[in-house]
């Protein structure tokens, strides 16, 4: 086993264990922060296939700032306990259902998915910032300037909700 | 291995190797100052200095509320433009080599978020006086 | 097999560097205090602390050891967990920045090892200081919500707020400064500001990004959470903010943390904008001193400049009194983000259409 392999080892464990963590704990703040050190492993695993970029993305992005909006959303709850909604047996019954289901797609599509047997060249330079913007400005600039209109609707969706008076 | 990776370039993962020592380090360093700290001082606990602070009054309730929408709203809208600027990023890297059409595109791309930024102002969305 | 394939030496020498620098942060940091004190003393015509040792000289250490033997609170209603996590996270983000400041150049021994005086030097290394940046906000936002106090919960919210709309500007504030290095590694963009006067124009990047600069130098105050924008932690209206519940080290991290911050924030600009350990006519004193004399000058150059941004940070935090929150919301939503896109175009078209 080599030095590679071994950090690879070590951040899928973290990763998955910050997985069942983020599922697993019963306060949503613990969970949030669970997340979080699922994202830092995930980044570690980007950095392993020398994509640097996606890695700091990564963490800018859904650890520094999709989760403080999590986290806003779980401050705006009330977390005292006695007011935390009650769920029905109905609705727990129900979402076993549609879990188990959705487990077994995974499964379905796990099983018939042809893995890709060729190594994943680690000194490959695609992944870093200047080779990236040169094709994402050449190549893929369409589809950059309707993100553009993406977010724009993803604006207009935000405003007309938060300032719904 | 690691020894070959040594003297490459700032591009390679083998960069990223004292990071994690500085990340070891400093997580050493807090974790020993705070069991330090956590042995040393004194401990009388009173129930009256385990309460809550509120300048000396009974507190009412706990901390557990909901807080304005604008702070929310304002860490939403942070979400759409964090990702926005990222995309400036790559471009700028690149800027000498794009050239005019590069920057053609890169206008586009910021008229669709000025057009959205206006629109966020003339909904009063950034507005905290009222 | 494993262990004999890893460059032990390389690793011994990171951890020395690390732990010298991590050292001197945090020794800037507590002197920072005793400065800052003493800025303020004078700039009120006071005399500051002068009982401890001369010119007061000992009195952040006396401060030190008393957070260490203070009592350590835990409010009963308080997440334990959190709440010890929240200045634990604060002080070990203010530790990770310093990872990509090129503290001096590359030192060659005898032996032709190339010693780097930059942790590492990646070539993300400005999006790198951003990601510690923004998981930074963590620390006072965690720290406030357990503490379950209401004063302590509107500070950290206010922090959070205040953290994430001025790291926009920020960001873009910088594109324009990048468009013109065409990197993102902080030693590059050091060596294009080599010397300090070239082609009849200077080196350092502050003379061709003056708006970018002033920008980027408006959010960091507001990142730091420093006066005028300290409104987080605003003693007279949130009764210390996020921290009213903190005592002991825990205290003393999230104040500590703040400093370094001021420290590794200003070697940043220091680096971004002002030719970091560059200096006028180094090439002259290179020629004539040995290699190791050269670089111990230009770590001294880097750290001379870096304590007189601190310096500026001060004289700044006493004269400007705290701004409204909604004047704080207003100029970095509704100034400063379109002020640093227009800088970004223009640089952008005066580069395409007016030097080309």
């Amino acid at each position: 086993m080599n030095p590679h392999q071994l950090v690879f080892w070590i951040l899928s464990v973290i990763a998955i264990g910050g997985a069942l963590g983020v599922i697993l704990s019963r306060n949503p703040v613990a969970s949030v922060l669970f997340l979080i050190v699922t994202f830092f492993a995930v980044s570690g695993h980007y950095i392993l296939l020398n994509a640097q970029f996606l890695a700091i993305v990564n963490i800018i992005v859904y650890a520094g700032a999709i989760m403080v909006l999590f986290l806003y959303v779980i401050m705006l709850m009330n977390l005292n306990g006695d007011v935390e909604p009650q769920k029905s047996k109905l609705l727990q019954f129900a979402g076993i259902i549609s879990g188990g289901i959705l487990f077994l797609v995974l499964l379905a599509a796990f099983k018939t998915t042809q893995l890709s047997t060729t190594p994943i060249n680690a000194s490959t330079s695609i992944g870093l910032i200047s080779e990236l913007g040169q094709v994402l400005f050449t190549r893929f600039v369409f589809p950059f300037e309707i993100s553009s209109i993406l977010f724009l609707s993803a604006m207009v969706g935000a405003v007309v909700i938060g300032k719904k008076d | 291995m690691l020894s070959v990776l040594l003297n490459s370039p700032a591009n390679t993962t083998i960069n990223y190797l004292p990071i994690v020592i500085q990340l070891v380090v400093a997580i050493g360093f807090v974790a020993f100052m705070m069991s330090v700290t956590h042995l040393l001082g004194p401990k009388r606990r009173t129930s009256d200095k385990l309460a809550n602070f509120e300048s000396g009054i009974e507190s009412v309730g706990n901390a557990r509320q909901p807080m304005a929408i604008k702070y929310f709203l304002v860490a939403i809208l942070f979400v759409l433009f964090d990702v926005e600027v990222i995309f400036f990023y790559p471009y700028a890297v690149n800027f000498k080599a794009l050239g005019k059409e590069g920057f053609l595109a890169v206008l586009m791309f910021v008229a669709f978020f000025l057009v959205g930024f206006i629109y966020i102002r003339k909904r009063g969305a950034l507005d905290w006086e009222e | 097999m494993l262990l004999l394939s890893i460059d032990w030496s390389f690793i011994i020498e990171k951890l020395i560097l690390i732990s010298v620098i991590l050292g001197a942060s945090l020794g800037v940091a507590t002197y920072a205090t005793w400065g800052e004190r003493k800025v303020a003393a004078w700039m009120q015509d006071r005399k500051g602390p002068s009982r401890a040792g001369p010119f007061g000289l000992l009195q952040p250490i006396a401060d030190g050891i008393k957070l260490f033997f203070k009592e350590e609170i835990i409010p009963n209603d308080a997440n334990r967990f959190l709440f010890i996590l929240g200045p634990s996270l604060a002080m070990l983000t203010a530790c990770m920045a310093s990872a990509v400041v090129p503290w001096g150049p590359s030192i060659e021994l005898e032996s032709g090892r190339v010693i780097a005086l930059q942790v590492a030097d990646i070539n993300i290394g400005i999006l790198y200081v951003f990601g510690v940046v923004s998981v930074g906000v963590y620390g006072i936002m965690l720290g406030g919500w357990a503490s379950n106090n209401k004063y302590s919960l509107m500070g950290s919210v206010r922090a959070a707020s205040q953290a994430i709309s001025y790291e926009l500007a920020m960001g873009i504030s910088l594109i324009a400064l990048l468009m013109m290095t065409g990197t993102l590694s902080l030693a590059e963009i050091v060596n294009q500001q080599h010397g300090f006067w070239e082609n009849g124009w200077f080196t350092w990047n502050v003379a061709k990004q003056p708006l970018g600069f002033i920008i980027f130098l408006v959010c960091a105050f507001a990142e730091l959470n420093r006066a005028p924008f300290d409104l987080p932690e605003a003693e007279s209206e949130l009764v210390a903010g996020y921290h009213t519940e903190y005592s002991s080290m825990k205290l003393g991290f999230y104040l500590f943390a703040e400093y370094v911050n001021l420290f590794i924030s200003s070697a940043i600009l220091i680096t971004l904008f002002f030719g970091g350990y560059n200096f006028p006519f180094m090439d002259q004193v290179a020629g004539s001193v040995s290699p190791v004399v050269f670089s111990i000058i230009c770590v001294l150059v880097l750290l001379t400049k870096t304590i007189m941004m601190i310096l500026f940070f001060m004289f700044i935090r006493w004269t400007i009194p705290r701004f409204r929150y909604d004047q704080l919301m207003n100029l970095g939503w509704k100034s400063l983000i379109p002020l640093a896109l227009v800088n970004m175009l223009i640089t952008g078209a005066i580069i395409i259409w007016v030097l080309n």
